[in-house]
């Protein structure tokens, strides 16, 4: 089960400021582990952020991605209170779905 | 002389120690570039997923005693309070008729009230770089750091048992010995020292110790892993090419007295990120 | 037996019969995201491959789009990236780390309000260019800026 991420969604203005914290170890492939084996590549190839149910970004995202990685992304016409919800799948078809509020 | 390749990084960071004055004088210190850059990192960092992990664990009923952190363990504030907990530990806890750091007196209430194994926890009580996780006594310290988020160290001194603890960790901290004769002071016991682009705090001024115990627990950006002081004192004795300090041992707490003790009266600003 | 399903295996390369099913409401855009993901571009082992592969070819350098990262990255497991793009109608932006063995990291399409802005955490390998790619009105710029990563002294 994947670890919960934290969404932040903050209206300044007239711009939703959003930050999301994913965890997931984000592993490329070409690491090498203690006993000298390859960690095979594990990450998020896919992202998406809705608010109050509409698409806002559609990102693809490769191995070059920090593990645990952090997205800041900004947008105009949300109001305070409106659901944001942001998807990940990865190359192993894991997935995970959290939302959080405009606040 | 080649000191980047890996294998020769832990020579090398004694031999660049000599090597540091000259240096400083021809590159200009990027600390400052550093310092922002984690201020930065720390406004979304990844220690918050290792917190919430902590949170659910301090809560939940487990071990062989099926009792909660939450419900049985005093970290000196109450029983169950977490908040302002951290900064003011190390303190003396008569029910263990010790002075202990926040990760001793959790593992303390793990044995005591929970009914584990201190060997268990022992055996691997930190996270390593190929882990996915982080052990759960690095969750559940993470958790009770977070409580003590923008208060001021306050451990107490004037109790003459942690006074105590507090002047045996200073004169361990310039008690020289390993292969290469270094105490703590060698690195850290005076000002402007540095190891390559690293400045060393000195842990005997108040402005450098804070330095010594802000940000752990700590999210780690080589290995992206969650580590604790306990862990930060059992690198440094690696480093020093010391034996390895006993895990969650009163040597370990009596450094982290002496430490923390002349950080009173500085901010904490709660789990942070270090390189 | 399931009709989709078998159309969708059929089909796995046709992104027409994908968008067809999405549009009929038979597939979920999150369920296909998988199957989007740009293999080619994000494999590619070169800059040049990798613009190829998001169909930037050859991007124009522009003062609109603004890359802000550190001079110096403390840790190359961790470098904070910031791409801010004034170009009007900027719709996707991309970024890259040219030295790494994959040098596209990610990109962004942004849709319903979404400012064309993003920051992103990225691993990188050496001391390397960092590119940001914006596509507006279905043309391609960029701007790039240099990092140097260092191999650290001890991590305290």
């Amino acid at each position: 089960m994947a670890d919960p991420m934290k969404i932040r969604a903050q209206l300044k203005g007239d711009v939703t400021e959003i930050r999301v914290l994913m965890g997931h170890a984000m592993e490329t492939g070409q690491r090498k582990d203690a006993a000298g084996a390859t960690v095979p590549a594990h990450f998020i190839q896919s992202m998406t952020v809705d608010v109050g149910g509409k698409r806002v970004v559609d990102g693809q995202i490769g191995t070059s991605v920090s593990r645990n990685p952090v997205f800041g992304f900004k947008m105009k016409g949300a109001k305070v209170g409106d659901k944001v919800v942001v998807s990940w799948v990865d190359n192993k078809g894991d997935k995970r779905s959290d939302e959080a509020a405009v606040a | 002389m080649n000191i980047a390749s890996s294998g020769l990084r832990l020579l090398s960071c004694t031999a660049a120690l000599a090597l540091s004055l000259s240096v400083a004088a021809q590159t200009k210190d990027p600390n400052a570039e550093f310092e922002k850059f984690r201020a930065e990192m720390e406004e979304s960092n990844p220690a918050e997923l290792f917190e919430v992990k902590g949170e659910e664990l301090w809560k939940a009923r487990r071990g062989p005693k099926n009792v909660s952190l939450a419900e049985s363990c005093d970290l000196g504030q109450g029983v169950g309070k977490v908040e302002a907990a951290y900064v003011k530990m190390p303190r003396y806890f008569a029910d263990a008729d010790a002075v202990m750091d926040a990760e001793r007196r959790i593992v303390w209430c793990m044995v005591e009230k929970q009914g584990f194994k201190f060997d268990d926890i022992a055996k691997k009580p930190f996270q390593g770089g190929n882990d996915n996780n982080a052990p759960e006594i690095t969750n559940l310290v993470t958790y009770v750091a977070s409580g003590s988020r923008n208060m001021k160290f306050d451990i107490p001194l004037g109790d003459p048992k942690v006074r105590d603890a507090f002047e045996t960790g200073k004169a361990m901290a310039a008690y020289r010995a390993g292969p290469y004769d270094f105490s703590c002071n060698t690195c850290h016991g005076v000002d402007g020292k540095r190891i390559r682009m690293q400045n060393l705090p000195n842990l005997a001024t108040p402005e450098g110790a804070i330095k010594g115990v802000q940000g752990w627990p700590g999210y780690r950006m080589t290995g992206g892993v969650m580590l604790t002081s306990q862990w930060r004192m059992n690198d440094c004795f690696r480093q020093q090419r010391f034996p390895e300090p006993k895990y969650a041992s009163q040597t370990i707490t009596n450094l982290l007295t002496y430490m923390s003790g002349n950080s009173n009266g500085q901010m904490y600003k709660g789990p942070g990120i270090k390189r | 037996m399931n009709t989709t399903r078998r159309t969708v295996l059929k089909g796995a390369t046709a992104s027409g019969v994908l968008a067809g099913l999405i549009a009929a409401g038979a597939l979920r855009p999150t369920q296909v995201l998988a199957a989007d993901w740009n293999k080619t571009a994000f494999e590619a082992k070169d800059t040049a491959g990798a613009l190829k592969g998001i169909g930037a070819g050859a991007p124009a350098e522009s003062k609109d789009l603004m890359l802000k990262v550190p001079d110096i990255a403390e840790n190359g497991a961790v470098v904070p990236v910031d791409v801010v793009s004034s170009i009007p109608n900027t719709s996707s932006i991309a970024i890259l780390v040219e030295k790494n063995p994959q040098p596209l990291s990610a990109q962004f399409d942004f849709a319903n309000g979404a400012v064309a802005e993003v920051s992103a955490r990225l691993k990188m390998g050496q001391t390397s260019l960092v590119k940001a790619v914006a596509k507006a009105d279905g043309k391609f710029y960029t701007a790039q800026k240099e990092v140097k990563v260092t191999v650290g002294g001890c991590g305290g």
